[in-house]
């Protein structure tokens, strides 16, 4: 059928530009709204421009130079890995197990579900501001451990540095696993029951059965989901910003790298765009380096 | 998908009840109540301790779990104390703006994308993989200069533009677009249908599911947005709820704690309503957003 090539090719189209049209306004606003500036972070890397647009003197690579002897910059990028370290293992297992715990054919399992969305549908600030309430020091988290006599005196969740930094990191956790629940449960409807049925048969146990049967038949799932969460906790600002607030902490200790970025690039009297553009090219760059990692991580290159 | 996960494939009935239940199945509900409380009880938490009266403790060891006289003061005071209507307002349109971008951009450019063998079709799909590629937070530096230099800072606009159109939703159009049969297409086009109308007779409708998960998913992004709208939004007369909210709780006036709970169960409301509504599709969209 001759049709065929002619309808979905490019002899159709007349003038030749007409598919390009259709996609320009598409193609421009990202050109325009994420190449563009991806490119201009870069070249703003090398110069020294103000936070208001002025001054912007070619300077080398000496922004790169300063952000690698400032303490602050490596103090933030530190959480920033730390947060993926601690996160990404907990994000890959657990919504794993919890997706296997609903993943049966028992009453009110749709029910679960949709509850366990509950921390996804209600917005990061609102969320964070649910925390902050549930973390302070006279809060249900500190009564109720108080209370037990598991502490004396009211742990300073929200006041002190590393806590902070722990606390936005169960808070994104919180959050992920309702998230992620959705992901591994797709895949474990790919995989067949009969599977599970042969080895209950052949006298596998549960462990057994989770290991041999569920791990490899939801491996891609769970590269997939570590290279999110990994990519997503060094992306973090909203909960270190809600928990610790509008410094990150005292004395900025719980600042991750969007947060230095920040602070460091846009703040109006002390700020340097150039500046903040070198650790934002940093932040790209550990992107980048952990996006490999993961596929490597994961093994064949299917992903 | 939930939908999928449902059925399950015919089988012996004797074989089904047995693994219904089972010894391990009330250890399975108590994991399962465990993790219910955990992951919707800070939200239930907050609400009713939203509802309390000013007499009744929300903290510390007299605090109970639920409020002995429920009221909706707090509800009342934050329209009254904080702008929460403009609030409330700048968010619907910044999200309107984002879902009408979000929707009609990546619709065209996804279909053309699903054509083969036009000029321009390698370059397009790069651009879109090198965006997907880079992380907002590494060019907002960037971003933040250009919207001053257009002298968008403060204004919606400038919120709305950065997120206005994602390479994501054109991928995910363009998938929708592929999966329509060549043969389909063919008999249209014998029976005399112009591009056009084969676009917007056959293409448009069978794609109404991959719209709908792209509406979920910008709405969700767009009312979720906090770090671009605190760089751009200065005044409280454009700030949207994320940031209203957010400025209200960091803020040295001392706002009774009820108020600000109140204020971030009204942020969850609207987006717990799409969710019901849509589930179907917002589980699809999770699982499409993966897709990278």
């Amino acid at each position: 059928m001759t049709t065929a090539i002619h309808l979905n090719g490019a002899a159709r189209y007349r003038p030749p530009w007409v598919p390009l049209l259709w996609c320009a306004p598409a193609l421009l606003m990202i050109t325009i709204w994420s190449v563009g500036p991806f490119v201009g972070t870069i070249a703003l890397s090398f110069t020294d421009t103000s936070p208001l647009g002025m001054g912007g003197a070619f300077v080398g690579l000496d922004n790169y130079r300063s952000i690698l002897q400032d303490p602050a910059f490596w103090s933030a990028t530190g959480n920033s890995v730390l947060y993926a370290i601690i996160a990404v293992p907990l994000l890959v297992v657990l919504p794993l197990l919890l997706a296997q715990l609903v993943h049966t054919r028992l009453p009110g399992m749709g029910f679960f579900r949709s509850a366990y969305a509950a921390p996804i549908v209600a917005s990061v600030v609102a969320v964070g501001l649910v925390w902050q309430n549930l973390l302070g020091e006279q809060g249900p988290v500190n009564t109720v451990l108080q209370r037990v006599g598991l502490i004396q005196q009211a742990v300073p969740f929200l006041s002190e540095g590393s806590l902070i930094l722990l606390s936005a990191i169960a808070l994104t956790v919180w959050r992920g696993l309702g998230w992620y629940l959705i992901f591994y449960l797709a895949a474990l409807s790919n995989i067949p029951r009969e599977l599970y049925e042969a080895a209950e048969l052949d006298g596998a146990g549960p462990t057994r059965r989770f290991l041999t049967i569920t791990v490899p038949g939801t491996r891609l799932t769970m590269l997939l989901v570590g290279l999110l969460a990994g990519i997503g906790s060094l992306r973090v600002f909203s909960e270190v910003y809600l928990l610790g607030g509008a410094t990150g902490g005292p004395g900025g200790e719980a600042r991750t790298l969007p947060f230095f970025i920040r602070d460091a690039a846009l703040d109006p009297i002390t700020g340097n765009a150039g500046y903040g553009a070198a650790a934002s090219v940093a932040l790209f760059a550990l992107t980048a380096v952990f996006a490999v990692l993961a596929q490597r991580f994961g093994g064949e290159r299917d992903a | 998908m939930s939908a999928r996960i449902e059925q399950s494939p015919a089988r012996p009935l004797l074989r089904r009840r047995r693994r219904r239940w089972s010894r391990t199945t009330p250890v399975r509900y108590a994991l399962l109540l465990l993790v219910l409380v955990i992951s919707v009880g800070p939200l239930l938490w907050q609400f009713l301790s939203s509802l309390k009266g000013s007499g009744e403790a929300l903290f510390g060891r007299d605090a109970t779990l639920f409020p002995q006289l429920p009221t909706f003061d707090a509800y009342v005071t934050i329209f009254r104390q904080i702008p929460m209507d403009a609030y409330l307002t700048n968010s619907a349109i910044v999200c309107a703006l984002t879902i009408a971008s979000q929707v009609v951009l990546p619709t065209a450019a996804g279909y053309m994308l699903s054509r083969r063998g036009w000029r321009g079709r390698r370059v397009t799909f790069t651009v879109l993989i090198v965006s997907m590629v880079v992380p907002f937070e590494s060019i907002m530096v960037s971003l933040f200069l250009m919207t001053q230099e257009l002298g968008l800072l403060d204004t919606l606009v400038g919120a709305w533009l950065p997120g206005a159109v994602s390479a994501m939703n054109v991928l995910i159009m363009r998938a929708s677009f592929t999966a329509v049969p060549d043969e389909i297409e063919d008999a249209a086009f014998l029976d005399g249908a112009s591009e056009w109308q084969r676009f917007t007779a056959l293409f448009l409708p069978s794609s109404i599911g991959a719209m709908l998960v792209v509406v979920v998913n910008s709405f969700i992004t767009a009312w979720d947005d906090f770090l671009w709208p605190l760089l751009v939004l200065r005044s409280e007369s454009s700030f949207t709820v994320s940031l209203g909210l957010a400025r209200l709780s960091a803020s040295s006036f001392g706002f009774d704690p009820r108020v600000v709970m109140a204020g971030s169960i009204i942020a969850v409301v609207p987006v717990l309503v799409v969710f019901i509504v849509l589930q179907r599709w917002f589980h699809r969209g999770v699982a499409a957003g993966g897709v990278k």
